[in-house]
């Protein structure tokens, strides 16, 4: 077949494709003219940072939201997807970022939903379909579970099955792999591949290069709203997945090459005893609440300019040691001290006036008010102080001064300083909480999972930062859990198991065996 | 004491808990859906009295109390439609607009009254009623139980079909979605809006319905501000059974009973300061908020409106 104009190699006709199409929304251009098409029989990968556009694009796909210019094709034809319906309609079904199943209902209510309201569910024939469905792409799930006793994993497969249940033609999945264990992920890996082989389209959006690398068949990266560049399934499996990686990272990044921009190694510096601790810990400890756990004898030391790292498997008492350090939670014995000064009984604003610093990992949860504007979630900790508030007054001047200099130093990329701090990308809250931390005085800053949710270039910035501040002199706790993270940045790590400290490590060339083997609970 | 445990007491007072507890099923039966679909419904109060008063009004024009049912159902239907415009389909606080239409309704229904009927007072005669073969022989509890009009048992048959449509059909999975997850109804490709519509004009039906019996059957006369809080009353109902209507079933017959005791033990000559009596079924319900509040957890949107795509 010979096509005149855009040459098409692998012959196969579009399923959907989008011509130029463009979102607007207030301050912001979330797509800007891109061009897509989605063929059957074809993993598309679209791989982008936070905020490139990625979700957007989708919500247009699954009919949430309506282009502002350019078209969607479906099967050749131009069609306007004006709600979920009508795309499920179309054989368009959509595995969203944050599930889309009602938790107090079973899986087979979840699938039943959207019959006809005035028939009687057809339990029945769900469960022979599924049962098809099921045993020919091996996806296995107990339709009599309640969805909210489901895993993540397990939730997801329900999410697929309900898309190939309505006869899907193209499946979308945004971002599936950021809840899953690394096995997830792998078998969502194998699962896309078959549903591919069995003639489905699917896209299947992740900022994560790797991903994209070894699940795609043709990958778009999207960059600030454009597509920046296309890999075809020709020029795929002509390279190898470095060669791919590389090819990426320069697409993203422009002339930032040279492997996974991730790796950074970093050589421990050591610090001598006799340098006075500008952070030390003793024996802290903190009553196990219902669910969570307390602390118990947790010791040590940091001193100024060292980056000291907290290891160890979610949950194990690390955000009740950032707490109790940054004084929201209440202490039951130990004493902190920030350059000798006893921090015990003081409040979180007197903690943190004296320099002690803390950058919580519940970025819009406890970190911001997602309804108030940039300028005034710069100074949550200092409301009531002046120069920002006089006689119970708020000073916004002094305010909107202040905050446009953060917004500057920091290079937070916000419509303006009135905007809600809920409607900017993760990447832009972690700098403001930055921004707020770091000013006047930090002497002793506490990290909790500071990457976590981010892209790539926001992690780079942040970790830069976080290098920076520790060169200035400040003591710094890093609390994460990616290893790789931590051996990347720290001087010593110190891994973290029921609520107590069970081992430091100097962050040599075999910490990483030493901290593993902590981890799992041997002796390094 | 001697009227306290005679038959004619206790007749007198399970028949008046009958009476008392309809309204407040239907009223609570309701609210149920619309809690369900994830609608604070605050206006089923105004709901009732506009039911109340256009039931009455039809019967006593009529002459036909079926007629006054279907009228009364049809003004909550109406003010139902003003709630769902209002708060389902443009989002506005679902709080701010229920009470402004119980107030709105209660001040418009008092004015009509006094136009209309003030001079006059007009009583509808006894409502008909059904007795139930052989069990209204029982000594007693037959009278009290088994002797009321037609709708009084249909009312109780309503509690059972809810749960059917709750447990058994599409319509009872796209509410309980609408009031959970609404995001998850939507991209299932149910109309979230359309899914609370139905159940807030549910409401104001039932709710209609129930001013209509309150005021036809139970009191025989409207007067303003009849309903005295049975709307509310079946808003705690609601609360209480969770998505349960037995329990709505329940509840309304214990607040049926403490608002049949006012009245009885009045008759009995009890000297007990009437405003203490009347005060038991609000007492019952600090008592069974108390009890059972903190139990269970309301639809996680109850309350919120939806808006497609929001973040």
């Amino acid at each position: 077949m010979t096509s005149a104009s855009p040459p098409r190699p692998a012959g196969k006709p579009d399923l959907v494709t989008l011509e130029r199409v463009t979102k607007r929304f207030p301050g912001i251009v979330a797509n800007n003219a891109v061009d897509l098409s989605i063929r059957a029989g074809e993993v598309h990968v679209l791989l982008g940072e936070n905020g490139a556009g990625k979700s957007t694009l989708i919500g247009m796909l699954s009919g949430l939201q309506q282009p502002t210019e350019g078209r969607i094709l479906v099967g050749g034809t131009p069609t306007p997807i004006t709600s979920p319906r009508h795309a499920l309609a179309l054989g368009i079904g959509t595995v969203f970022q944050h599930m889309m199943l009602v938790p107090t209902l079973t899986v087979a209510e979840n699938l039943l939903l959207g019959g006809s309201w005035w028939r009687r569910p057809k339990a029945g024939e769900l469960q022979a379909r599924a049962a098809e469905i099921g045993r020919t792409l091996g996806i296995s799930v107990d339709l009599g579970a309640r969805v909210e006793d489901l895993s993540l994993g397990e939730q997801q497969q329900v999410e697929i099955l309900r898309a190939l249940l309505r006869d899907s033609r193209l499946l979308i999945l945004d971002e599936s792999t950021s809840m899953l264990t690394p096995k997830g992920i792998d078998d969502l890996g194998a699962l896309m591949r078959r549903l591919a082989e069995n003639g489905l389209a699917i896209v299947f959006i992740t900022h994560k290069l790797k991903e994209a690398a070894a699940f795609g068949d043709r990958i778009s990266v999207l960059k600030l709203g454009r597509k920046v560049g296309e890999i075809t399934p020709e020029r795929l499996r002509s390279l190898g997945e470095d060669e791919i990686v590389a090819e990426i990272v320069e697409m993203m990044f422009g002339a930032r090459a040279g492997g996974d921009p991730e790796e950074a190694q970093r050589t421990a510096r050591a610090f001598p005893e006799a340098v006075a601790p500008l952070l030390e810990v003793r024996d802290l400890a903190v009553p196990a609440g219902s669910g969570t756990p307390g602390l118990s004898g947790v010791s040590f030391a940091v001193r100024p300019g060292e980056i000291l790292g907290i290891a160890g498997i979610d949950g194990n008492g690390q955000k009740q040691l950032a707490e109790a350090l940054a004084g929201q939670l209440a202490a039951s014995g130990g004493t902190i001290r920030l350059a000798g000064e006893a921090m015990d009984g003081l409040g979180v604003g007197e903690r943190h006036r004296k320099g002690l610093r803390y950058l919580t990992d519940d970025r819009l949860g406890e970190g911001t008010v997602g309804s108030f504007p940039v300028s005034i979630n710069f100074f949550l900790k200092q409301i009531g102080t002046p120069p920002f508030w006089r006689n119970g007054i708020e000073q916004t001047a002094a305010i909107d001064k202040r905050a446009g200099e953060l917004v500057r130093a920091y290079d937070v990329r916000t419509p303006s300083l009135e905007t809600p701090i809920g409607r900017l990308s993760g990447g832009n809250i972690q700098k403001i909480l930055i921004a707020r931390e770091f000013a006047d005085g930090a002497r002793a800053v506490i990290f909790n999972k500071p990457t976590y949710g981010l892209d790539l270039a926001n992690t780079l910035a942040t970790r830069q930062r976080i290098r920076d501040i520790a060169t200035g002199g400040a003591a710094v706790l890093l609390i994460s859990t990616d290893l790789e993270e931590l051996l990347g940045m720290c001087d010593r790590i110190s891994v973290m198991a029921s609520g107590a400290l069970v081992g430091t490590v100097d962050n040599a060339a075999d910490a990483r065996t030493r901290v593993g083997r902590l981890m799992i609970g041997l002796a390094a | 004491m001697t009227g306290l445990f005679s038959e004619v007491f206790l007749g007198a007072l399970l028949f008046g808990a009958i009476t008392a507890a309809i309204p407040l099923l239907l009223a609570g039966l309701g609210e149920q859906m619309s809690e369900k679909a994830g609608v604070l419904n605050i206006g089923i109060e105004g709901m009732m009295i506009g039911g109340a008063y256009l039931g009455f009004v039809a019967a006593f024009y009529s002459g036909s109390l079926w007629l006054g049912f279907l009228f009364g159902a049809c003004a909550g239907i109406a003010v139902a439609a003003l709630m769902a415009l209002l708060c389902v389909r443009l989002g506005l606080n679902q709080i701010v607009i229920g009470i402004g239409l119980t107030l709105g309704l209660e001040g418009l229904t008092a004015l009509l009254h006094h136009f209309q009927f003030s001079r006059s007072y007009p009583r509808l005669p006894a409502a008909e009623r059904t007795e139930i073969p052989l069990l209204a022989d029982i000594p007693v509890l037959g009278p009290a139980l088994f002797r009321h009009h037609l709708i009084v048992y249909l009312a109780i048959a309503l509690v059972f079909v809810m749960i059917y449509v709750y447990r058994r059909t599409q319509l009872g999975l796209n509410l309980q979605a609408a009031g959970d997850k609404p995001a998850a109804l939507d991209v299932a490709g149910v109309d979230v809006i359309r899914t609370r519509t139905v159940a807030v004009l549910f409401t104001g039906a039932m709710a209609g319905l129930g001013g209509a019996y309150l005021a036809n059957v139970g009191a025989g006369i409207f007067i303003p501000f009849i309903t005295n809080g049975a709307g509310f009353l079946g808003i705690v109902l609601a609360m209480l059974a969770r998505g349960r209507p037995v329990w709505v079933l329940l509840g309304a017959l214990l607040f049926g009973l403490c608002l049949s005791l006012t009245t009885a033990m009045q008759v009995a000559g009890i000297n007990i300061p009437t405003d203490v009596i009347q005060m038991l079924p609000f007492l019952a319900v600090m008592v069974m908020l108390v009890a059972f509040g903190r139990r269970g957890s309301l639809p996680a949107a109850l309350g919120i409106p939806y808006e497609r795509g929001a973040r």
